[in-house]
């Protein structure tokens, strides 16, 4: 299966809708290169701010932009989030501002920089932003529907994006705040997001094989985020599952719960990290190392 | 407005700050009353494009309250200028009122952009300067920050972006009235030499002696912007101007008056 890095297909959608409307303006903190908006560099250089190190500065410097009618995108790292949060928080969220952030490297598998680099809250701090919508896209076709959803929305959008190539699946349609079923069942459902799609899937099969019949959902928007499809599969399969490359707290798992709270009895558990940092290591054996891994992720849905 | 007519607004607005904060039991004087003579310097005779009437004109000059805690001040110019009636300073800190305890542009005609939290309001200054070469739009963008701010790193981010962006539509201008919460700059946090310090950051300097003289403001605000260099107006101004009891007091930062207090302020601010 042809693979794409999602970071990748979000510097080319910022390319693509840079070229149909003109009021977008790129904003990075000295890693054009990483958070691929180097392509938007080179194609419209006079639309591209680097704002060199300063992710803070970068943040409030986009608000200003936008009150002159533009739709800037600020590009940086997903663990910065957390260094430029009053800057999203007062400066953008809460004058409901039109300025999005796609924000890249999230999670373990960024790897090798280690624990201080791999960002496992993030989402947790943008969900509970006032007027902030969240999109965690699982590949780059839903990458490039995010980017071009954040753009029509007026106001504030966080995306993440992940470091290294994820599979690209077949074009489906994209609604902001619907998620999308990705394999219908009845016995247990899988909830999950961004990049852990590539590996519920694997999971899915692993069950398959043990014969049970699951349910496979993803959310390419964690807010606004829709409850009624996961109490729609959370009632139809009665075992619930959240798989997430974010902390258990404050991440998607937390959004079903919120979802499902009082509306039944359900077995649920939330996998993804333990309350804890990553490390360094390779993407694959950090996966492994937190229990990540397709054939994980079943084991541990067969012992719940 | 000749220059008199001026000094009567300032006194105007100095009064709604006495008015305000004593109705609201909270609030900052001592910061507000340090920078009336710039603040209607800005509103009623240097900005272009201010009408209460269009207040989303989208080619107006732009005011950024980063001291965001001086709202007071803001508001009574506001106030004065037409924005609102006066009715509103009841509403002052209050619930479902306009006046939020820092200026909320959601909330309050006239208000560019929310501030409150230190450091922002200039990076959010800067972007707007910025975002107006951008788009071709001739104007200015003015700011002021605090001294006690400018411990803010945040702070120097931006003044280092405003060089690297050679935004000579840009105006910050400085309160240097020598005070923060906790006690003088130099008690809590050093700023050194500002005027060299914000120099090297690239700016074109402007000291006002005193930035509580109308003339000597007005004289720094219309002064011709220096091409390719944003301008920063190092004011030097006293905290509590124009309430006695309150000039230079450290303590004035962040109380308000009582009814006593402000009955004896408002006499000494009489025309």
């Amino acid at each position: 299966m042809e693979k794409k890095a999602i970071r990748v297909a979000y510097g080319e959608s910022l390319v693509k809708l840079g070229a149909e409307n003109d009021k977008i303006v790129v904003l990075d903190a000295d890693l054009a290169q990483a958070t691929m908006t180097n392509g938007f560099k080179a194609a419209y250089p006079s639309r591209f701010y680097d704002c060199g190190i300063a992710e803070a500065n970068m943040v409030d410097m986009a608000a200003g932009m936008s009150t002159m009618g533009l739709i800037p995108f600020c590009s940086t790292f997903a663990v910065f989030a957390g260094r430029c949060y009053d800057q999203i928080r007062n400066g953008v969220c809460y004058p409901k501002f039109n300025v999005k952030f796609g924000f890249s490297h999230a999670g373990i598998t960024l790897g090798e920089d280690g624990g201080s680099h791999q960002a496992v809250e993030d989402i947790a701090l943008m969900r509970v932003l006032p007027n902030m919508t969240v999109f965690v896209p699982s590949d780059a076709n839903e990458c490039e529907q995010c980017v071009r959803a954040a753009a029509e929305i007026n106001g504030p959008v966080f995306i993440r994006t992940a470091r290294l190539p994820s599979p690209i699946y077949d074009p489906r349609p994209f609604e902001v705040g619907k998620g999308t079923v990705i394999r219908d069942g009845s016995d247990l459902v899988i909830f999950t997001c961004g990049i852990m799609l590539e590996h519920t899937l694997d999971a899915v099969e692993a069950l398959k094989a043990k014969g049970l019949n699951p349910a496979l959902v993803s959310f390419h928007t964690l807010k606004p985020f829709d409850e009624d499809l996961a109490r729609f599969y959370a009632a139809k399969c009665g075992k619930v599952f959240t798989v997430e490359e974010h902390s258990i707290i404050g991440g998607l798992g937390d959004a079903v719960a919120s979802a499902l709270c009082g509306t039944g009895s359900f077995t649920f558990r939330k996998i993804g990290l333990n309350d804890e940092f990553g490390q360094s290591g390779k993407p694959a054996d950090l996966l492994r190392e937190y229990h990540l891994t397709g054939e994980q992720i079943a084991d541990t849905i067969l012992h719940t | 407005m000749d220059i008199k007519q001026l000094q009567d607004v300032c006194r105007q607005v100095r009064r709604d700050i006495i008015i305000m904060t004593n109705k609201a039991g909270a609030g900052h004087p001592g910061g507000s009353l340090s920078i009336v003579e710039t603040l209607v310097a800005l509103y009623f005779d240097v900005m272009k494009g201010i009408d209460p009437k269009d207040d989303k004109n989208p080619d107006r000059d732009r005011f950024v309250l980063s001291k965001g805690h001086a709202a007071p001040a803001l508001y009574g110019t506001l106030c004065e200028r037409g924005y609102f009636g006066r009715e509103e300073f009841d509403g002052f800190r209050q619930l479902h009122g306009i006046l939020q305890g820092h200026p909320d542009t959601k909330k309050c005609p006239g208000v560019d952009a929310s501030t409150g939290s230190l450091g922002q309001g200039i990076s959010i200054a800067v972007g707007m300067a910025l975002g107006a070469k951008h788009t071709g739009k001739n104007l200015h963008v003015y700011t002021i920050i605090g001294d006690g701010e400018s411990d803010e790193g945040m702070v120097w981010e931006a003044s280092m972006a405003a060089a690297h962006y050679k935004l000579d539509n840009l105006t910050v201008i400085l309160d240097n009235n020598g005070m923060q919460i906790d006690g003088t700059n130099d008690q809590v946090m050093s700023l050194g030499d500002v005027r060299a310090k914000f120099a090297a950051f690239g700016y074109d300097i402007i000291e006002v002696k005193d930035g509580n003289d109308l003339t000597q403001v007005l004289d720094a605000l219309h002064a011709p912007a220096c091409p390719g260099k944003p301008r920063m107006i190092l004011l030097h101004t006293l905290k509590g101007k124009g309430v006695s009891y309150m000039e230079g007091q450290v303590g004035w930062h962040g109380k308000a008056p009582n009814n006593e207090q402000a009955a004896q302020a408002l006499k000494e601010l009489e025309g």
